[in-house]
Parts: C-alpha cells; sequence; structure tokens
C-alpha cells in the first residue's frame, strides 16, 4: 500500500499486457486496410466471430443484469440484492464493450448512430440497435447511485430514486425486445441456416437461453470477486440462482428438442456431418451442469458450482457460434476460420472487460459489504444511510 | 409500370457482352481476367456462368419484395416503383445484414476499402428512367437479355415456352420465388440445374421477421402493465406486512 509506485508484477497483469499489445495492433492494422486486410469475411460469409461471439455472446452474457433487475426490486425478492449491482456493473460494461466490438465489425463505424436518425422499423437490426443504444443508457443509469453515493452527490441519487421503478420496467422490457431480437435476425434465412438451428422460435430461444448466460454469469462473476477481493462468496445466493438456473436450462433444453421433433429434423442427428457434432457439444455443456446443478451438494460447493457455471457460459457461447457461423456454412458455399487479427480484437476487449470491471470495483461501493461499511463510517450523511434502509436503493 | 429484365438461358451464347457493359457502366476495370472470374465481386456486378452446355447469369433479382430493403437498418436498400431496388452509399454504415439476408447472395462488399460499401447491380436505374434500356440488354447481341414492361415480358416469355416446347423447361422463374422478382429467366433445365436457388419460398422472406415486429408494441404496451403490476403487488405485499408487523 505504502508508496508503490509500480504495480505489482503478475501473471494475469501480463497477459493482460499481452492481449492489449496485440489489440491495439490488430486495431491498427484494421483501421490501416481495412475489413479485407483483417478478417477472412467474405461476400460468401459476411459475418464472422465479431458478430457470432463479441455482439450475439455479449450481449447474452450481459442479460444477469435485467434478470436480477427484475428479480429483486419487480419481483421484490430483496435478499439477492447483494449481488445485483455487480450484475448490473457486468451489463453494463458488457454492453459498452459489445458497442466497441460493433465499431470494430462496422464497415462505417463513423456511421453508427445512423439508425437513430434513419429509420426502418421493419428491419430487426433497427430494432436492436435501438434497444441496444437505450438500455446501455438505462444500464448508465442503473450504475449511477453507486458513482453518486461514492462522490457523495445527494441531488441527482434522490432523482434516480425517483425515477428508479419506470427506468428499471423499461430496462426489463428494452432487454426482453432486442435478447430475443438477436434470435429474430435469424428469421429471415431459413434457406441458409442449418436445420438443427433454424426455427420459427428462435426469438423465444435467444430470450431463454440469454437468461439462462446472465445468470451463469452472475455465478461466475460473483466467484471471481470474492477471490480477487478477498470476500466470503455469497454462496446461499449463488446457490439460489443455481437452482433456478437448473431449472431454466431444463425448460430450455426441452422446449428445443419438442421444436426438434415438431419440425421433424431429429433425424439429422443421425448425419455425420461437422453440425451434427458441434450441436452435441452445445447440448452437452448444457444438458450436464443442468443435471449437477439439480444436486444440492453440487450448488453448495464453491468450485463446483463455479465450474457449472462456466459450463453455461461455454454451452451459450457454442450455441451462438453455431447460430452464426456452423450453421450458416453450409448453404454459403465457403469455410469460414477467424484471421488472427479477428481472434486478438475479440481477447483484447474481453480482457479490457475483465480489467475495467475490477479497477470499478475496487473504487466504487459495488459490494454490499464495502457499501455499508462506508456509510456507516461516516461517508455518507446520516440521512442517506436512513433513507437507504428505509427503501430500497433504487437501483443497485 | 414495373420494369423488368428477361434471361433466357437458351439463347445466351456466353460471350459476355452483358458484363463488359457493365463494367463499363459502373466505370469498373474489366479485361480477360475480370472475366473470367464467375462470382459476384466489388467489381463485377453481373456475371456469365456456365453448367455443362447451358450458361446462366447472375445478377440482382430485384424482388418485388425485397429482403436487402426489409433487412437494413438505415434503409439504404430501396424497391423503386420502376422496379430496381437501389442503393444509397450515403446511408450505408457497413452491417452487411442485407448480405447476409439476400435469398440470393447478391449484394457484395468493398473489402479493402477503407471507406468501404455495398455494392450490386441496380438495373441500370438511372438509364431506365431516362427511357433507355439496361446496359446489359443493350449488349446482348443475341436478345438472351432483354428488358422492358413486366407483363409485357411475361407475355413474351410464355409465348417462347409455348411456340418450342421441347427447347424449355416449362416455367419461368421469377414469377413467384420470394414473392416474384424483377428478374425473370427461363431455361433448357430446371433452374436448380444452371445455379438457381430452389428451396426458397413463395412467400417474401421479410414476412418472417415482420410477423415477430409486429408484435413489439404489444410486449411494450403488456410488458409495461405486467410488470408495473408484479411491482404494486409485491411493493404493496411488503408495505402491508410490514404495517401489519408494526401493530403487533
Amino acid at each position: 500500500m505504502s508508496g508503490r509506485t509500480l504495480p505489482r508484477f503478475t501473471i494475469w497483469r501480463a497477459i493482460f499486457v499481452v492481449l492489449m499489445a496485440a489489440g491495439a495492433y490488430a486495431t491498427y492494422l484494421r483501421v490501416r486496410y481495412g475489413l479485407g486486410g483483417v478478417t477472412n469475411l467474405s461476400d460468401q460469409f459476411p459475418w464472422g466471430i465479431w458478430i457470432g461471439f463479441d455482439i450475439l455472446c455479449g450481449v447474452g452474457l450481459a442479460a444477469g443484469g435485467f434478470t436480477l433487475v427484475a428479480v429483486v426490486h419487480i419481483f421484490n425478492v430483496e435478499r439477492y440484492k447483494p449481488i445485483l449491482r455487480p450484475a448490473v456493473l457486468t451489463a453494463f460494461l458488457g454492453y459498452v464493450l459489445v458497442v466497441l466490438a460493433l465499431l470494430f465489425d462496422l464497415g462505417r463505424p463513423d456511421r453508427v448512430w445512423h439508425p437513430l436518425v434513419m429509420w426502418n422499423p421493419h428491419s430487426v437490426m433497427f430494432e436492436v440497435a435501438w434497444c441496444v443504444t437505450l438500455y446501455t443508457s438505462v444500464l448508465a443509469l442503473e450504475f449511477a447511485p453507486a458513482v453518486f453515493e461514492k462522490l457523495g452527490w445527494h441531488k441527482p441519487l434522490d432523482w434516480l430514486k425517483f425515477i428508479s421503478v419506470p427506468l428499471m420496467i423499461v430496462g426489463v422490457i428494452l432487454s426482453t425486445l432486442h435478447q430475443s431480437s438477436l434470435g429474430s435476425l435469424y428469421l429471415i434465412v431459413p434457406y441458409k441456416l442449418y436445420g438443427l438451428w433454424y426455427t420459427p422460435v428462435l426469438p423465444v430461444f435467444f430470450f431463454l437461453s440469454a437468461i439462462c448466460a446472465g445468470l451463469a454469469m452472475t455465478i461466475f462473476e460473483s466467484w471471481h470477486s470474492s477471490r480477487a477481493f478477498g470476500r466470503a462468496l455469497e454462496l446461499p445466493l449463488a446457490a439460489g440462482l443455481a437452482r433456478v438456473l437448473a431449472m431454466l436450462l431444463m425448460t430450455l433444453l426441452f422446449v428445443r428438442f419438442l421444436d426438434l421433433e415438431q419440425r421433424g429434423v431429429l433425424g439429422l442427428l443421425r448425419l455425420n456431418r461437422t453440425e451434427t457434432w458441434l450441436f452435441g457439444l452445445e447440448i452437452v455443456l448444457l444438458a450436464v451442469p443442468m443435471v449437477l446443478l439439480f444436486r444440492r451438494r453440487v450448488r453448495w460447493n464453491p468450485a463446483k458450482l463455479y465450474g457449472c457455471a462456466v459450463m453455461v457460459i461455454f454451452g451459450f457461447v457454442a450455441n451462438r457460434l453455431n447460430v452464426s457461423i456452423t450453421g450458416m456454412e453450409a448453404a454459403s458455399g465457403t469455410h469460414y476460420v477467424p484471421r488472427w487479427t479477428e481472434i486478438a480484437v475479440t481477447l483484447a476487449i474481453i480482457a479490457l472487460g475483465f480489467a475495467v470491471f475490477r479497477v470499478i470495483a475496487q473504487y466504487f461501493p459495488i459490494f454490499e459489504e464495502r457499501h455499508r461499511d462506508e456509510a456507516s463510517a461516516g461517508q455518507a450523511p446520516a440521512r442517506e444511510t436512513r433513507a437507504n434502509e428505509r427503501v430500497p436503493a433504487p437501483i443497485g | 409500370m414495373s420494369r423488368t429484365i428477361l434471361y433466357d438461358s437458351t439463347m445466351c451464347i456466353g460471350c459476355k457482352a452483358c458484363e463488359g457493359a457493365c463494367a463499363e457502366r459502373w466505370h469498373l476495370p474489366y479485361d480477360d481476367k475480370v472475366a473470367a472470374e464467375t462470382r459476384l465481386s466489388a467489381h463485377k456486378l453481373t456475371a456469365i456462368q456456365t453448367f455443362g452446355e447451358h450458361f446462366s447469369r447472375r445478377l440482382c433479382q430485384h424482388c418485388a419484395v425485397p429482403t436487402c430493403a426489409s433487412v437494413c437498418p438505415v434503409g439504404a436498400m430501396q424497391k423503386t416503383s420502376l422496379g430496381p431496388v437501389v442503393y444509397d452509399a450515403q446511408k450505408c454504415m457497413g452491417c452487411r445484414y442485407c448480405m447476409t439476408a439476400c435469398p440470393f447472395q447478391v449484394p457484395v462488399y468493398e473489402w479493402n476499402s477503407r471507406l468501404p460499401k455495398v455494392r450490386k447491380c441496380d438495373m441500370c436505374y438511372d438509364r431506365q428512367r431516362a427511357g433507355k434500356p439496361t446496359a446489359c440488354a443493350e449488349a446482348c447481341p443475341t436478345g438472351a437479355t432483354t428488358c422492358g414492361d413486366r407483363d409485357a415480358l411475361i407475355a413474351e416469355a410464355r409465348r417462347r415456352l409455348a411456340a418450342k416446347p421441347g427447347d424449355y423447361y416449362q416455367h419461368i422463374y421469377g414469377l413467384e420465388v420470394v414473392g416474384g422478382t424483377s428478374v425473370l429467366y427461363l431455361s433448357a433445365v430446371p433452374f436448380e440445374q444452371i445455379g438457381l436457388r430452389t428451396n426458397l419460398p413463395q412467400q417474401p422472406l421479410p414476412m418472417l421477421t415482420w410477423r415477430v415486429l409486429e408484435a413489439v408494441p404489444d410486449v411494450v404496451s403488456v410488458g409495461s402493465v405486467l410488470l408495473g403490476g408484479i411491482w404494486w403487488i409485491t411493493n404493496r405485499r411488503d408495505e402491508v406486512a410490514r404495517a401489519e408487523g408494526g401493530k403487533k
């Protein structure tokens, strides 16, 4: 603590520096040579991992924010409040990083604002653009109390408290809309997307699986925070989320197979094709943690719980990549493997997310104990403390 | 009056005069190397393809209800009343959803440009507005590509099918596929044998997403009321519990 000028060297910091350096170089190449110079995209395969991973997975993994806001403040299950603020922060950072990734993928990033002024209500992408813009603003406001508390700004805090309930409802609705709409993007390609993934109910699956990913991400993030900040894991809460997660996974898997059966494409599973194996991988990565999480012993064991959360996250990522890449390849008549620069940008964005979360969590009241300690230590005036006890803090 | 292109594969000799005329009209370089390419690309907006002894021609189909225009978040693609689907590069932000969504895989991208645009055939919109035929139709030496009023060309196509039933596969491609297109094909063999997609629905594809987007206002209104109601009930329950707790 005292007089240290250089940050301590750790393996994680070294990895971070390497990833950021590679990302910076890839960014330079992207600006200098255009999309063709840094990606393996083509006229036959115009969307790669920047869409399939950075955008589709990024938005889904940030779904913990709206899920917990709904649970804590709309359904009033107050015991989950201690993990609400970190979940909102994860979501907010997630969306900011998604927009950052979008700037890499757009051919003309300087025109990213165009959908806001040039309307086409028939376009799913238009709806997603509006929802993501509005919801990122909502998340900024939902996270703002942490910043205002730290700075001791009470006027804006009162103001945010006043609008908090409508704001949360708007946030949940915007999330419902665009989480499902990311699936609707693919409704228009019935002849391109492979039968194991194309279904008219794709938006419903995207919504359900995003909630699963959001819950898994919240558990994942709680576990990491507990290690990073030497706090105890809020095990009862994480275990509670895990139980809900197991039930949602069961629902998701059940309706997915029901849909395959209804559409009469179960036979596709007998074909020895890449699609079949990657579909299998996706299902296994969701089914195994589902079975495990139904066991109390697993839910109440931090390491096993964490392992299950990671599996769900990977299963979710596999699903999104299957929809956006695996399932689109056969019809495109080409084979897409991302170039190193695409991967470098993606990894740099992930690393940035972890680092910024850590820094914010260190300096702002994100975790309940710290938050309370500071309040009782007199950093916040008595009036504020009382208000916090009486009314649930607006959003976080 | 809607303008249409009729391409008759049985009359095509594969001379690629249409390719050359198209490149000239767009001020794109055209040489033997480009002529040898069979794919659409940012420097080749129409292409003659060979399937055994048959030829086929790739170009924008100018759908009656274009998927590209429906998916474009900024409305850069528009179906004109004249028939052509035109592209406004000033609006385009380069999301490339039109490329992903196009059932005919027509829009192509300037991948190596720092300020890239989507490119595709616009059926010589400027020429057609001035009453002139498309550059490709004007250049075609055999009449395989002709351009004119849609109803007149459909009648002409039917006349050819009836006149030489043995020479033609008895269908016109483009009448029904994805709700009809402004480019029609005649062929000696079934259309999939000259590289045309025959697994497409007859219904315009934009209906698939519109059905979902239509529900957005309902989700917003029902959702707000529902969530507001749930909030009110759960909150009220807590208030009552607290008040009763206070009395005891």
